[in-house]
C-alpha cells in the first residue's frame, strides 16, 4: 500500500544543504500498521509529510496504493491518504466550527450528503450532534483530537498517517485516543503509518517499527522482538534503556 | 525527611475568578515537605501546577489564595509582602518551567542571564559573578562553559536550554526547587540525563524538591513521596516505590492505561471517572 524507495528529503542547497531524510526505503502492506520511531531532528515527520504530499522530495519515489506520486498531486490523490497531527490545539482552525470543519474537506473533494457524512464522521469517533456546532476552544483537548481523526476519516482514505497524535494528551485520554485508533484501524481496514517518540505507544499501534536516526533508518523490527529487547542495532538498545525507570534505577 | 519540615502547606485552596462566579482550581490541599523529593502527578486541569504558583506567589491578579498554613520555615508566605517576596523567590526557592525557548530571555546571551540571576540575590562584582556562572555551567555538565557564556538561547538546544535554566535557578542556592514538568519538552534520552543532574545538584546542596509532571513513571522513579491530585484535590499519598500497589481508584486507573512495552494488549483499560472523586472523603 506504502513504498517508500530510496527517498532523500533536503533542506537549503549548496553548502548549506541539509538531508533530512537520506535514502529510505521501506514498504508497508495494506491494511498494516507501521512505526517510526527516534528522536527529535531524526527526520520522521518529515517523511511522514513526504508522503502526505506536504513536503518535496529531491530523489527516490513514494508510490501509494500502487500509483507512484508525482510532484503534483491530483484531488483523488490526496483524498487517498490523510494525516492527523500531534497537536489538536494547532490543527484546527479556531475561528471555525465543528461543523466547518468537518464540511470543508467535502466541499473541496466535492462529496455529497454531507449532514449524513458529517453525522456519521462525529458518530464513528465517539462524538455526537451536540459537539457539532461548538468552536475547538468550546471542547476539551481528546475532544479536539477526535474531532481531527474524524476530519481525516471522513475523506474515506486508505492510508490514515499520525504524527504523533497523543503526545499532546493525558494518560487517559491518549488510552481512548490510542482504543479509537485501532478500532477504526481495524473496522475500516486502513493502513496505518506512525510517528512517534514513544516506544511504548508505537508498540501497541503497529506490528512493525523502523527505528530512524539522523535521517537514516537504522533499523525494522517486528514489534513481538521489540518487547522481547531483542534490537539489533546499539541504537535502538540506547532507546528501549533510556526508558526513564531503568535510567534512574541505576541513578539511584 | 528532618524534624522541622522545609515547607508546611495546610489546608491550601486558589480559585479564579471567572465569568460566572469563582472556578476552584485548588481545593483544600496539605502537605509538608522536608529536605526530599516530593512528586505532584494529576491530569491537566488537575490544579498541580497552580499548587507550584502559589507557592511562590505567581498567580494572576483574579485568583484567591486561602491556607490555612504556607510557611517556608518560619517564613508565612501567603502574608508575606511582595517585597519579602520578591526576595523569597530565587533566593531560597525558585521554579523551573516546561520549556526553555519560552522561559528565557531571547535577547541577552545565557551566561549574562545567569550572571544576572547570581548577582540579583547575593552581592557580587561582575568579574566574580562571572567566575560562578562559568563554574555553574560545568556543574550542569556543560562542556565548554566560556563558549556557551556568549551565546544567546536559540543558539543551544533543548536539553542545553533547560540546562542553561536548571544553573540560573540554582545558582542563588535556593532551598527549595520547584520544578514544573521540567523534561516534558525533551527527548527521552536527554530526559533522563537531565533527571540524574537535578537529582545530584540537589542531593549535594541538601535541597528539598518539588517534582510537578502528567508522567506516571517519571515521578515514581524520581522522587521519595508522589501526591496523586484530581479535579484540586489530593486523591492519595504514597510512597514513591510503592506507587505500583496505589490503593485509591483514580491511582490505579491511571496505571492501568499505560501502553506497555514488555506485553501486548488487545484494548487499553480506560478510565471511568467516579463522581465522588470530586467530593467524597479522601484516603488518608
Amino acid at each position: 500500500m506504502i513504498e517508500i524507495a530510496d527517498v532523500t528529503i533536503s533542506f537549503g542547497s549548496g553548502a548549506h544543504r541539509i538531508d533530512a531524510v537520506r535514502a529510505v526505503s521501506f514498504k508497508v502492506a495494506q491494511g498494516e500498521a507501521f512505526g517510526l520511531v527516534g528522536e527529535s531532528g531524526c527526520g520522521k515527520s518529515t517523511l511522514l509529510r513526504a508522503i502526505a504530499g506536504l513536503q518535496d522530495t529531491a530523489s527516490g519515489s513514494i508510490a501509494l496504493a500502487g500509483q507512484n506520486m508525482g510532484a503534483k498531486r491530483t484531488r483523488a490523490d490526496r483524498r487517498l491518504v490523510q494525516m492527523v497531527f500531534q497537536d489538536p490545539y494547532g490543527s484546527l482552525n479556531p475561528t471555525h466550527t465543528v461543523d466547518r470543519i468537518l464540511s470543508e474537506p467535502l466541499a473541496i473533494q466535492g462529496l455529497d450528503n454531507v449532514d449524513q457524512r458529517i453525522e456519521q464522521a462525529l458518530g464513528e469517533v465517539g462524538m455526537g450532534s451536540q459537539h457539532r456546532f461548538r468552536y475547538p476552544h468550546q471542547i476539551s483537548g481528546g475532544q479536539r483530537q477526535r474531532i481531527a481523526i474524524a476530519r481525516a476519516l471522513i475523506m474515506e482514505p486508505k492510508i490514515l498517517l499520525l504524527d504523533e497524535p497523543t503526545s499532546a494528551l493525558d494518560l487517559s485520554v491518549q488510552a481512548e485516543i490510542l482504543n479509537l485508533l485501532r478500532r477504526v484501524g481495524r473496522n475500516r481496514g486502513l493502513t496505518m503509518l506512525m510517528v512517534s517518540h514513544d516506544l511504548p505507544v508505537i508498540a501497541h499501534m503497529c506490528s512493525r517499527i523502523a527505528v530512524m536516526k539522523r535521517g537514516e533508518i537504522v533499523e525494522t523490527l517486528p514489534v513481538d522482538r521489540l518487547r522481547r529487547g531483542e534490537a539489533d542495532h546499539p541504537y535502538t538498545r540506547e532507546l528501549l534503556a533510556s526508558s526513564l525507570e531503568t535510567t534512574m534505577a541505576k541513578a539511584n | 525527611m528532618t524534624e522541622t519540615p522545609l515547607l508546611q502547606v495546610e489546608d491550601l485552596r486558589v480559585s479564579y475568578q471567572g465569568r460566572v462566579g469563582p472556578v476552584p482550581a485548588v481545593r483544600g490541599i496539605s502537605f509538608t515537605l522536608g529536605r526530599e523529593r516530593l512528586g505532584i502527578v494529576g491530569e491537566s486541569g488537575s490544579g498541580k501546577s497552580t499548587i507550584g504558583r502559589a507557592i511562590l506567589g505567581l498567580l494572576p491578579r483574579n485568583a484567591t489564595v486561602a491556607a490555612r498554613r504556607l510557611r517556608l520555615h518560619d517564613t508565612d508566605l501567603l502574608h508575606a509582602s511582595e517585597r519579602a517576596l520578591r526576595d523569597i523567590r530565587g533566593r531560597r526557592i525558585s521554579m523551573v518551567l516546561q520549556d526553555p525557548k519560552f522561559s528565557l530571555n531571547p535577547v541577552m546571551t545565557v551566561g549574562h542571564q545567569i550572571a544576572e540571576s547570581y548577582r540579583v540575590h547575593r552581592r557580587a562584582s561582575a568579574t566574580e559573578a562571572r567566575r560562578k556562572t562559568l563554574e555553574m555551567l560545568e556543574a550542569v555538565r556543560i562542556d565548554n562553559p566560556e563558549r556557551v557564556y556568549d551565546l544567546y538561547p536559540h543558539e543551544v538546544s533543548g536539553g542545553m536550554g533547560q540546562r542553561v535554566m536548571i544553573a540560573m535557578m540554582l545558582i542563588p542556592e535556593p532551598e527549595l526547587l520547584i520544578a514544573d514538568e521540567p523534561t516534558s519538552a525533551l527527548d527521552v534520552t536527554v530526559q533522563a540525563q537531565l533527571l540524574v543532574l537535578i537529582n545530584e545538584l540537589i542531593a549535594r546542596r541538601g535541597m528539598g524538591l518539588i517534582l510537578i509532571s502528567h508522567n506516571l513513571n517519571l515521578v515514581a522513579s524520581f522522587c521519595d513521596r508522589v501526591v496523586v491530585m484530581y479535579a484540586g484535590r489530593v486523591m492519595e499519598t504514597c510512597r514513591a516505590a510503592e506507587l505500583d500497589r496505589a490503593q485509591h481508584p483514580y491511582t490505579r486507573g491511571l496505571l492501568a492505561c499505560r501502553p506497555l512495552i514488555d506485553r501486548a494488549q488487545p484494548e487499553l483499560p480506560q478510565l471511568a471517572r467516579d463522581p465522588s472523586w470530586l467530593d467524597g472523603p479522601v484516603a488518608a
